[in-house]
């Protein structure tokens, strides 16, 4: 093997492994209170839209800012598919990735002129206008604050209008996306992305991408044009984001604007960070690790702290769960942000550097460590 | 025949007059030495080939294409590489990571979108620069992070992603700077044995011992202005080149 840590035989078992661990999740997240289908095709969902962002940022290191605007026209322009076109998801996932693809075309070609803090203040800047102008001023096209969703007297071409009976929702030749079915069409989707972002990640143009993020001097002076090869991890990885917009609502064909806020752009930052920002796996653990904490500690009221520290004398139940609420219910997000700084500061590679680090002790009981293994990246 | 031909270069910075009316011509497979002291311009002569810096006025011909307003990576691609007083190589990737770049950016082209194909597959990219990597002497650490790397090694990649692409001309800055005698000697050893390719070389240079075993032709360079240029032998006489270069001290 001229390549450490991978060949095509390794990459398809572990592309396979992960297809079943995938496709079984309602089945082995169950104990632990995740195996509903609302909570899995988020976890579907926000894997692909961090798979996406990984590409560009884990590979390029270019920290966008803005993706969240990218989720948000996938949304719009898959209701939108669904107003004319009718209800099947397929149309509506193949506009949003084209629609999303033009859009992230045109952001990326202004904001990649310049790098670092900048490019990440101006995808910013992007993103906050787009969000303003589905707020308030396309308000025809986005229906503002109220949020855009399907009626009953749209043209409907394909499944013809206000003939359906009960909610409109959207339906692959008959099986209506919610629930497990909605998980499963998510989970495939994933899994086809999944699959593309692994073959980007052992391809010539992966590789090139690698080299923009280490030293895009060395890169010009060996007759590479960087911008192109950025340029192309944007439009795709804007592509991913547009995608997981369309699942967002072929699972409940509902868009609003608050999809757009800088709040959402910022937690697939997060997610990938969280889970290792360059690794494969790493960023689809870090979504379903902030999915299921939003769900499980959201939750969460006094009563049930109540509950938990129930075996706690009355003098010191009080102060704990007067202490505790503060990070459940509304205020989860300090249990994220706390949960975040304990990862960066003692993994700063996040949780794929974790999962490496177990198994580097595992490794290096049988046989003699390999010095050249110390330094490679978690993957 | 002239394969590098410089006529009336300028450049300023400010006030300062980094280059001052510099002609320059290199023969096509030769060695050629720039040396002078600190602050001659010798990096900013570089930069102005390799299109970093845009000369003030004046023109750069590399055999009948005009360099100058062309971009770095275009400038390379037309057969220009460049070795780096600090070694610039992509230091998260490994060793043969490093090699294989430059060896596809030679056979692709500026931007190729080869997003589906599996470059360890790539047989051609993969020998080439495991060859260029036995031919410097790094091939046993081509899975080491290239950032892990001694000053030497890290000098001797950058020379081998340079050689990967095969250039018509070779800058090289300082190859040996900060190096051990015997690390020198590799170098040279090195840079002797790839002379066979007829690669032209272009070396900036402050040790004279590299000077000597390697340059056919010396140019001195001193306040941004060519104060001599000749043979190696008669470089050494020159009372200019002593006064300006050694402070009068005899070599």
């Amino acid at each position: 093997m001229v390549l450490k840590n991978s060949s095509p035989t390794s990459d398809l078992i572990f592309f396979a492994v992960f297809a079943v661990a995938v496709l079984t999740m309602p089945v082995w997240l169950e104990p632990i209170g995740a195996g509903y289908p609302d909570l899995l095709q988020k976890f579907a969902i926000y894997g692909l839209f961090a798979t996406g962002f990984n590409l560009l940022f884990g590979l390029t290191g270019y920290l966008s800012f803005g993706h969240a605007a990218f989720l948000g026209v996938g949304s719009y322009t898959a209701v939108w598919t669904f107003k004319l076109l009718g209800m099947n998801p397929i149309p509506a996932v193949i506009m949003a990735i084209i629609t999303s693809g033009i859009f992230a075309l045109l952001i990326g070609y202004v904001s990649l002129r310049r790098s670092g803090i900048y490019f990440s203040i101006l995808t910013l800047a992007f993103a906050q206008m787009s969000y303003n102008l589905a707020y308030s001023v396309l308000t025809p096209i986005t229906n503002g604050e109220t949020g855009l969703r399907v009626l009953r007297s749209d043209p409907r071409l394909f499944d013809g209008a206000g003939e359906a009976q009960g909610p409109l929702l959207a339906n692959l030749f008959g099986f209506e996306m919610t629930g497990y079915a909605g998980f499963y069409f998510c989970a495939v989707v994933l899994l086809i992305g999944f699959f593309i972002a692994q073959r980007i990640f052992r391809s010539p143009f992966g590789i090139m991408l690698r080299a923009v993020k280490t030293n895009q001097n060395r890169m010009t002076y060996t007759g590479l044009n960087p911008r192109p090869y950025t340029l192309a991890a944007f439009v795709i990885s804007g592509m991913y984001a547009g995608l997981a917009g369309a699942l967002l609502c072929i699972t409940d064909p509902l868009a609003g604007a608050e999809r757009m806020q800088w709040t959402a752009s910022g937690e697939v930052v997060l997610m990938t960070i969280l889970g290792g920002a360059g690794t494969l796996l790493g960023p689809i653990l870090g979504a379903a690790l902030i999915k299921y904490f939003e769900n499980i500690f959201s939750a969460f009221n006094e009563q049930t702290l109540h509950e938990i520290f129930g075996f706690l004398p009355d003098f010191l139940e009080y102060p704990v769960v007067s202490v505790s609420s503060l990070f459940v219910g509304e205020g989860w997000h300090l249990t994220l942000g706390v949960l975040f700084m304990i990862i960066v500061i003692f993994l700063p590679g996040g949780l794929m550097e974790g999962v490496s680090r177990i198994t580097r002790l595992f490794r290096r009981k049988p046989q003699k460590s390999e010095p050249s293994r110390a330094t490679a990246p978690a993957e | 025949m002239e394969i590098l031909r410089v006529e009336g270069v300028n450049k300023s910075f400010g006030g300062l007059r980094a280059l001052n009316n510099v002609n320059f011509a290199v023969e096509e497979g030769a060695v050629h030495a720039i040396i002078g002291p600190n602050g001659a311009g010798k990096s900013t002569f570089l930069n102005c080939l390799i299109g970093r810096l845009v000369p003030d006025t004046g023109t750069v011909m590399f055999g009948d294409i005009s360099l100058t307003g062309m971009k770095p990576y275009e400038i390379n691609q037309a057969g220009v590489s460049r070795v780096f007083q600090t070694p610039e190589i992509f230091a998260e990737l490994t060793l043969l990571e490093n090699v294989m770049i430059p060896t596809m950016a030679k056979r692709d082209g500026k931007f190729a979108l080869h997003a589906f194909k599996r470059l360890d597959q790539d047989a051609e990219i993969v020998d080439g620069a495991m060859q260029m990597l036995e031919e410097v002497g790094l091939e046993q650490k081509r899975n080491v992070v290239a950032g892990s790397l001694s000053r030497g090694d890290k000098r001797r990649l950058e020379l081998a992603m340079c050689l990967s692409q095969d250039p018509k001309l070779l800058l090289l800055d300082e190859p040996t700077a900060g190096m051990s005698r015997a690390d020198t000697n590799n170098t040279i050893d090195l840079l002797q044995r790839i002379s066979g390719r007829g690669i032209t070389k272009v070396v900036i240079e402050h040790d004279m011992h590299v000077v000597f075993s390697l340059a056919e032709k010396v140019t001195v360079l001193a306040q941004g202005a060519i104060i001599a240029e000749g043979k190696p032998e008669d470089i050494k006489g020159d009372p200019r080149v002593q006064e300006a270069y050694l402070g009068g001290a005899h070599l």
